[in-house]
């Protein structure tokens, strides 16, 4: 299988001048970038870290496949992504996208279909804990505000403990 | 319909393994696909995610719940995700 490695995941600090170099091109009119970086509340509870689990293998495989995908539907010349795994403070960058294209409306456009796709798709998940000593999973197990179409009246997270409901609730979606 | 038991491998990750208490299993199993292998292990440790909700991968490939399972196959058990 051929790597065309536009995706990667590290366990060190991006580093985005570098990231951002190896799409230099001059043609390139435009170049669109997203930066997604640990924040301080979610869901109105104080984090005050992130721990970031993935697969590596197929976080690359399934992120170089969201690329190829947006280089077919929009006019841009090239793409990275980039993912960081492990431990994070407040303010770190936990996840970059870089688009080039000759004009910008294509650059903003793919660089919002990539990061979109990289968050619903590849095997990543987040633990956040809490300035209360706190901590969990962020996903939306039990959020009742964001009743998935797949998963029609939860019967078994009735059957979680009151401290496993606390948690899911606390944590349920991040953005 | 005689199901063949078979060993395959379940490994699981972030809430999976912390509910799991291990990384990864070896189970037998008469299970045909990975979602039936899913109903049994989520009953086994307590899993709470509906699986349309989660992904699978068998052998280090994303793949359908319904996929036949073999044996020494690996099935890698992924909740919902969160990456960004």
């Amino acid at each position: 299988m051929e790597q065309t490695a536009r995706m990667s995941v590290t366990a060190s600090a991006l580093d985005i001048a570098t990231l951002q170099a190896a799409l230099d091109d001059a043609r390139a009119g435009g170049y669109a970038s997203f930066e997604g970086r640990v924040r301080d509340r979610n869901e109105g509870r104080e984090v005050c870290a992130l721990h970031y689990e993935v697969h590596a293998p197929i976080c690359i495989s399934e992120g170089d496949r969201i690329i190829a995908e947006a280089l077919a539907r929009f006019d841009i010349l090239d793409a990275r992504c980039s993912h960081r795994t492990g431990d994070l403070e407040l303010g770190e960058v936990a996840v970059w996208v870089g688009v080039t294209a000759r004009h910008r409306d294509a650059a903003f456009a793919a660089c919002r279909y990539i990061i979109d796709e990289v968050k619903h798709r590849l095997p990543i998940w987040k633990k956040e804990f809490y300035v209360d000593g706190d901590s969990g999973w962020v996903n939306c197990a039990g959020c009742a505000g964001h009743a998935h179409p797949g998963a029609p009246g939860d019967a078994r997270v009735a059957g979680l403990s009151a401290g496993q409901d606390r948690r899911v609730r606390g944590v349920a979606h991040s953005r | 319909m005689s199901a063949a038991v078979k060993a395959v491998t379940a490994e699981y990750f972030a809430v999976f393994r912390e509910q799991a208490g291990t990384d990864r299993e070896t189970v037998e199993t008469a299970a045909e696909t990975p979602a039936a292998l899913y109903q049994e292990l989520a009953a086994r440790h307590g899993f709470a995610e509906h699986a349309e909700r989660c992904k699978v991968a068998v052998n280090d490939t994303l793949s359908d719940w319904h996929s036949p399972l073999a044996e020494g196959d690996r099935v890698l058990f992924f909740p919902p995700v969160a990456g960004g």
